[in-house]
């Protein structure tokens, strides 16, 4: 059912909300995924991101969402200087994606410390509304609009049982589920949407099992 | 109540005796399950942000192509010395929604309405009838409800999006919303309200989407004065007892019928109309040379700022 407030809205910067409001989205979930602000970004546009982007601001919506801002903030134009200010280099260039929406965009982020790095491909579906498409080169499905818990562990039985009942004790209801892996016995990839929002401290539990590599949440916007 | 029929809605209303704002505004808290208050905030919140954009409005920005920029602040100068030929509600009309357009190629905040290149038509008949009725501010929102209740059916019927449909999809959907919030506005009664957004649909039916450049600029900005008289003119036909002789409904789906048989060309990707004039190519040329330019440059080299501030397309910034 359609949610009038995506009739009436968003409240956003323009000029397009798939070009505008979605590249903020996309780069604002790059930067929860990498878990901190990026010192480098190595930002590839694909088709009608690369195309018009440049009209569309659709660089600048890039970057001010890995600064951490949202569609509706007046600083979006002003993103590459505050990058500048804030320490952050990126760059541009055009890239041939196979099978990619046409407003795709894949990003390579690294942060100060080591180790803190995130390869995400992404695209804007219209309307503001975005998709991450690939993480770390592992092919993934989910949008941002839920909570959204992203879970790489050891390929092996029972994580899936163990995640999903502290959840569930938590009274977090999953909305949409899913798995990946390279090869049996190697890494996994989970993606659990969510509901509700899932507490620092279940996160902190979920965490400290064993054969758990790496925990990324990404908590919805606010209304 | 799903909104995917106006006749549903308009029979629901009169049945129940309850408003169609009321409706839409039930529908909402049962869809995204928040209370009466937090939608009703919710809407209070858009209608500010739309005033607050239209406010903010100043006629020195220039889009980042320096084609768009300046013409509602013309359209204000002239009517504050002139007498305008439709009167000074009729300028002031036109005066807003080129100043939101403006506004949103210009990237600053705008409310989508359904769409951000559709932006300027819901505000530029909204704001300017607010301020010379001195409408109280409830009043409004239950007309922003009514508009939100067309913009439903019509996405869940045919579309909103100009990939889709062609700008018929955009800027007709938001003349058929702000048809139908004003002639609510104007005492109108629910039969009316869909009289209203029938005519609006129909005389916008068909509207190709030809960005120039593929940017939200030329024509879209100008569009949503078309936009925005349309709805002017369907509500007054509706409000003195003018009726379509096509019903809401069905108007609604030949829009849908209309926009998936329009070729690719009009439909958002440049390919047609006026983005294929001499001025449109040229123009497209221009922006994609600018894009040559700053391929593979990182902000620490100095040439990265000439290639995205070209000296055709002025800086923008905080006035």
């Amino acid at each position: 059912m359609i949610d009038i407030f995506d009739i009436l809205g968003p409240i956003m910067v323009g000029p397009s909300s798939s070009h505008t409001a979605g590249a903020v989205r996309i780069g604002r979930m790059g930067r929860t995924l990498l878990g901190c602000q990026p010192k480098t970004a190595k930002i590839h546009l694909h088709g009608s991101f690369a195309v018009t982007g440049v009209g569309h601001g659709t660089d600048r919506a890039l970057v001010a969402g890995l600064l951490g801002m949202k569609p509706d903030d007046l600083a979006i134009p002003d993103s590459f200087e505050l990058a500048e200010k804030q320490g952050m280099q990126f760059s541009f260039d055009e890239i041939h994606l196979k099978d990619a929406h046409p407003n795709s965009v894949l990003m390579e982020l690294e942060g100060a410390e080591e180790g803190q790095k995130l390869q995400m491909q992404a695209c804007s579906v219209g309307g503001g509304q975005i998709q991450v498409t690939s993480l770390n080169g592992v092919a993934v499905n989910f949008t941002g609009a839920y909570n959204t818990l992203i879970i790489q562990n050891r390929d092996d039985r029972g994580y899936i049982a163990d995640i999903t009942t502290t959840l569930s004790r938590a009274r977090v209801n999953i909305a949409n589920m899913s798995l990946s892996r390279g090869h049996r016995g190697g890494d996994a990839l989970m993606v659990i949407e969510t509901d509700e929002r899932i507490p620092p401290v279940v996160l902190q539990f979920i965490r400290e099992f064993t054969g758990i590599l790496h925990i990324t949440y990404y908590e919805k916007e606010d209304e | 109540m799903d909104l995917d029929s106006m006749e549903k809605i308009l029979q629901y209303a009169q049945e129940s005796g309850k408003a169609i704002w009321e409706i839409v505004l039930e529908s909402d808290m049962e869809n995204r399950m928040v209370s009466r208050e937090a939608s009703w905030e919710k809407m209070r919140h858009t209608w500010r942000a739309m005033v607050e954009s239209a406010d903010s409005y100043s006629g020195q920005r220039r889009s980042r192509s320096g084609l768009v920029g300046g013409d509602g602040q013309k359209v204000s100068d002239y009517y504050a010395t002139h007498a305008s030929i439709g009167g000074t509600f009729t300028a002031q009309v036109i005066a807003q929604a080129l100043a939101m357009g403006e506004n949103n190629a210009c990237m600053r905040r705008i409310v989508a309405a359904p769409t951000a290149g559709s932006c300027g038509v819901m505000p530029a008949v909204l704001i300017p009838l607010w301020r010379r009725e001195q409408i109280p501010e409830d009043r409004m929102l239950e007309a922003l409800y009514v508009a939100c209740a067309i913009g439903g059916v019509i996405a869940s019927r045919a579309s909103i999006s100009g990939a889709a449909g062609g700008c018929q999809a955009e800027v007709g959907s938001a003349s058929a919303m702000a048809a139908g919030a004003l002639t609510y506005l104007q005492g109108g009664s629910a039969p009316q309200i869909g009289h209203a957004v029938a005519m609006a649909i129909k005389n916008l039916l068909g509207l190709v989407c030809d960005p120039v450049a593929g940017l939200v600029e030329v024509p879209c900005v100008k569009r949503n004065v078309a936009g925005a008289m349309n709805a002017i003119a369907a509500a007054d036909m509706a409000v003195a007892g003018v009726e379509s002789r096509v019903p809401v409904d069905e108007v609604i789906d030949a829009m849908g019928d209309v926009g998936r048989r329009l070729p690719v060309e009009f439909r958002e990707t440049a390919m047609g109309g006026l983005a294929v004039t001499p001025t449109g190519r040229a123009v497209q040329q221009r922006m994609q040379q600018s894009r040559k330019r700053q391929r593979t440059l990182t902000i620490k080299d100095s040439r990265w700022k000439l290639a995205t501030a070209p000296a055709d397309a002025p800086a923008e910034g905080e006035a």
